[in-house]
């Protein structure tokens, strides 16, 4: 009996190696697949994560709440250390910005007056989901953020979400509860944008630095430091006139622009509904995002 | 040695302990700390994570798991889906297959021996994101997410080793 042990054992070791080697060699070209699988863009990857962030949105909006408490309290102390100073900053602020509502006023009349004059017609005016960040990029090489709102309620794949600063970026992804963001930042993010004062289109293509550059402009367009961007609305995807950033250095050659938006403090967005048809297949019908046609 | 359903659901329960804790740090990766400039960088915790149960329970962390940690972590934060299950699988291969050296020595060597892994977790997680976007990826956030990771591998062991001991010690 002992003997029969001995050999048993003598034999299992080896084995086990094997064993560990084989369940190695096919994970391996397991996570190999799914990566080309989510390379050729396929349905399942995309279901696949979704699904997850669908189920893990509660979980995840849980655990995000001692954080957004714990910045809210040092915001606060912070505040309370410059109370007088913020004060007549404000009182400043208000002052300017009460001028600002009576010229825009005037504004808007002449507007109405001149569209009415023209036959001009309207981009439609976009409707909006406001959603809380639940989950942040948490990578190295992608430049993203979890909502924890979803098809649902409305959010479809290449939506424009904004905040109160400018352009944040658009839907990539859209669950039932849940939608990821790809920022203005990212690699692989391209927003059509014109610069405001000179109308000159360009491409703002972001890199994973904090200032995207300016892509396919016009070969003979010069860009000033501090000139504003907007978006162009070309293709229909975005919004027209929301505001993006501002240039701060042309240095050999490429423009690179500073977003107004400050990524690393955004707590809640809003998903702008602008149903013009656009390049997408998944914009053209303002239905869920389903497979595509 | 009590066999009864209660006990054996009971060591059932804790030996999830290795994959309920890095599944747990899987999920706090992708939690906005609203620190600036500090997502880029977020510190690799499921690769101390994996690294230390290789170490001490592989038993109660097998491959496959490691692998669905990785799918599961890659569709959270947005990365291409299979690359950080991929980089997992590759980081307990390595520390498996010398498991021998880790055997028994002393915390200082274990920190050292994932100075040398961690450096190959990030070129591998590099290589295949330059690949997947078909571009080069900048290697400066993954340089300081690196550095992030190593230093604060001694606070996460030291949590871990805690749970290890109240959850493990008769498993």
């Amino acid at each position: 009996m002992r003997y029969r042990g001995a050999s048993v054992r003598r034999l299992a070791l080896p084995v086990k190696g094997w064993m560990q080697r084989f369940a190695f060699a096919l994970l391996v070209s397991a996570s190999i697949g799914i990566l080309l699988l989510g390379r050729v863009d396929s349905q399942f990857v995309e279901r696949l994560r979704t699904g997850v962030t669908d189920g893990m949105a509660p979980i995840l909006q849980a655990m995000s709440q001692p954080t957004a408490t714990a910045a809210a309290i040092v915001g606060d102390i912070r505040a309370m250390a410059d109370l007088y100073g913020e004060n007549e900053r404000l009182r400043g602020t208000n002052e300017r910005l009460l001028q600002w509502q009576a010229v825009a006023r005037g504004l808007e009349q002449e507007n109405l007056a001149f569209r009415d004059l023209l036959n001009l017609v309207d981009d439609p005016r976009p409707a909006f989901i406001t959603a809380r960040v639940i989950g942040d990029a948490g990578g190295a090489f992608v430049r993203t953020v979890l909502l924890n709102a979803g098809t649902d309620d409305g959010v479809r794949v290449g939506q424009a979400a904004v905040n109160a600063e400018g352009l944040v970026g658009r839907v990539v992804e859209a669950g039932r509860r849940s939608a990821r963001i790809l920022l203005l930042t990212d690699l692989n993010s391209r927003v059509p944008v014109v610069l405001e004062l000179t109308r000159v289109p360009a491409i703002l293509a972001g890199d994973n630095s904090d200032n995207p550059r300016l892509a396919f402009t016009p070969v003979n367009a010069l860009f000033e430091p501090g000139e504003r961007l907007v978006t162009s609305g070309h293709g229909g995807m975005l919004p027209p006139g929301l505001p993006v950033g501002e240039v701060v250095s042309t240095a050999s050659g490429v423009a690179r622009i500073r977003p107004y938006v400050n990524f690393s403090a955004l707590e809640y967005l809003r998903v702008l509904d602008f149903t013009l048809p656009g390049v997408l297949p998944a914009t053209r019908t303002a239905g869920p995002a389903g497979p595509l046609p | 040695m009590r066999t009864g359903l209660l006990y054996r659901f009971e060591t059932a329960v804790r030996g999830m302990t290795p994959f309920l804790t890095t599944l747990f740090l899987a999920m706090l990766t992708v939690v906005p700390l609203r620190i600036p400039d500090f997502a880029p960088v977020t510190p690799s915790l499921t690769v101390i994570a994996v690294y230390y149960w290789s170490i001490y329970r592989p038993d109660l962390l097998p491959m496959v798991a490691v692998f669905g940690i990785g799918l599961f972590q890659d569709a959270l934060t947005g990365t291409p889906l299979g690359l950080t299950a991929l980089v997992l699988i590759i980081v307990q291969y390595a520390v498996l297959s010398q498991r021998r050296f880790f055997h028994s020595k002393t915390f200082l060597v274990e920190w050292w021996g994932f100075m040398l892994v961690s450096p190959v977790a990030a070129f591998a997680s590099w290589l295949l994101a330059s690949l997947y976007f078909a571009a080069l990826v900048a290697p400066r956030p993954l340089g300081f997410q690196l550095l992030l990771s190593v230093a604060l591998y001694p606070c996460l062991v030291w949590l871990l080793t805690r749970i290890q001991h109240l959850l493990l010690r008769s498993a």
